[in-house]
């Protein structure tokens, strides 16, 4: 097993120093949170509160949508096992512009820690490549973070990057959990670039 | 097809075309008899792009996501598929996303297979109690108003909208 050393907080501002180039979507809970710090909840980012398993398919949706445009899913390993087979969707359509980010803690963290899969025996990154994913990284340390920032920009996607943390609070940040508010805020901006 | 019309080409290339006219360029879809001849209609098309999904509700946050960057999905299933839509329609009551739907029924006028009729019966009830409004076709002489209304709902005033197209408009399976 490999050792997990990795702490979250930090952690995706050393991968996307410039947030600004990207668009986001995040599935719900902790991985929301340390996402919505890296934009300052900004309006190129939509993050969920609910709707458990919809990021990586809402991120293929803008992908399709803005084949111009770089777009990035950040979800836990429990919201992405609830719809891993968005997975072989992606894969699938080969959208070059899509980059997948699994902040994985080995648990369910809103809800009290219970060990989820990836704390047990599945292997997120083979899981990928088994879908069809062609470009994987899995990063468990803080000397990884450097390979993760050249891997989500170099080449084409679709990419999976791993980021195997441990358990642990994640970022304090409050964000907008209204959808129909960051909806329009979203689209606003994006009309306007 | 060779020599053989597919028997739901005419109204398949007729509704293709009104979605294709209204701006829909994401045909998002579980395979069904009904869907068929449409999926390969939006497969040819150069401007138009079919995504297979692994479950249907998939397909709802794949039209949220595309509505969030300006483009125009519909989410082609069979009526069982609207059973695993519910939670992710939070979109449409919570968000406001106006999800366009194209459900072919099972379980209803003339069905022969038991195991279609709790999910055939329960469709209506599901979206209603989700927020999406429903356009039902019942005979070929409807499908165009009924594909107009569903698409003026969701992409003109922005509510959810199924066009619902019942056994009796498809036909009924023979088992």
């Amino acid at each position: 097993m490999t050792e997990i050393t990795l702490n979250r907080i930090g952690a995706l501002p050393q991968i996307f120093p410039k947030p600004d180039d990207y668009l986001f979507v995040t599935g719900l809970a902790g991985p929301a949170r340390d996402a919505a710090a890296l934009t300052n909840d900004g309006a190129n980012m939509f993050t969920m509160a609910g709707c458990m398993g919809a990021a990586m398919t809402m991120g293929l949706g803008m992908a399709l949508g803005a084949p111009d445009r770089n777009v990035v899913v950040i979800a836990g390993d429990g919201e992405m096992m609830m719809n891993i087979g968005s997975m072989a969707t992606i894969a699938s359509q080969a959208p070059k512009n899509l980059t997948v980010v699994c902040v994985d803690n080995g648990g369910h963290g809103e809800t009290g820690g219970q060990d989820g899969h990836t704390s047990v025996r599945t292997n997120l990154a083979k899981v990928a490549e088994g879908f069809g994913i062609q470009h994987i990284l899995t990063v468990s340390s803080e000397a990884g973070l450097k390979d993760a920032a050249e891997f989500v920009k170099s080449g084409d996607g679709p990419r999976f990057l791993w980021l195997r943390v441990m358990a642990g609070e994640p970022t304090k940040f409050k964000r907008n959990m209204n959808p129909a508010e960051c909806r329009v805020r979203f689209k606003t901006a994006f009309a306007n670039v | 097809m060779d020599g053989n019309v597919h028997p739901h080409d005419a109204w398949s290339r007729a509704l293709f075309k009104q979605f294709k006219d209204s701006g829909v360029r994401l045909f998002s879809y579980i395979p069904d008899a009904g869907n068929a001849r449409l999926v390969e209609l939006a497969d040819e098309d150069n401007e138009t792009r079919t995504v297979l999904l692994t479950t249907e509700e998939e397909g709802v946050s794949l039209a949220a996501g595309a509505d969030l960057v300006g483009s125009k999905a519909v989410l082609m299933m069979q009526s069982s598929g609207v059973g695993n839509c519910p939670n992710f329609l939070s979109f449409v009551k919570g968000g406001n996303f106006p999800i366009l739907m194209m459900v072919s029924m099972r379980g209803d006028y003339g069905e022969q297979n038991p195991w279609q009729y709790p999910m055939g019966e329960a469709v209506e009830p599901i979206l209603e109690a989700m927020g999406v409004l429903v356009f039902k076709v019942e005979r070929a002489d409807e499908l165009e108003a009924a594909a107009t209304a569903a698409l003026d709902t969701a992409f003109k005033a922005g509510k959810s909208a199924a066009l619902v197209l019942s056994q009796k408009f498809l036909g009924a399976k023979g088992f």
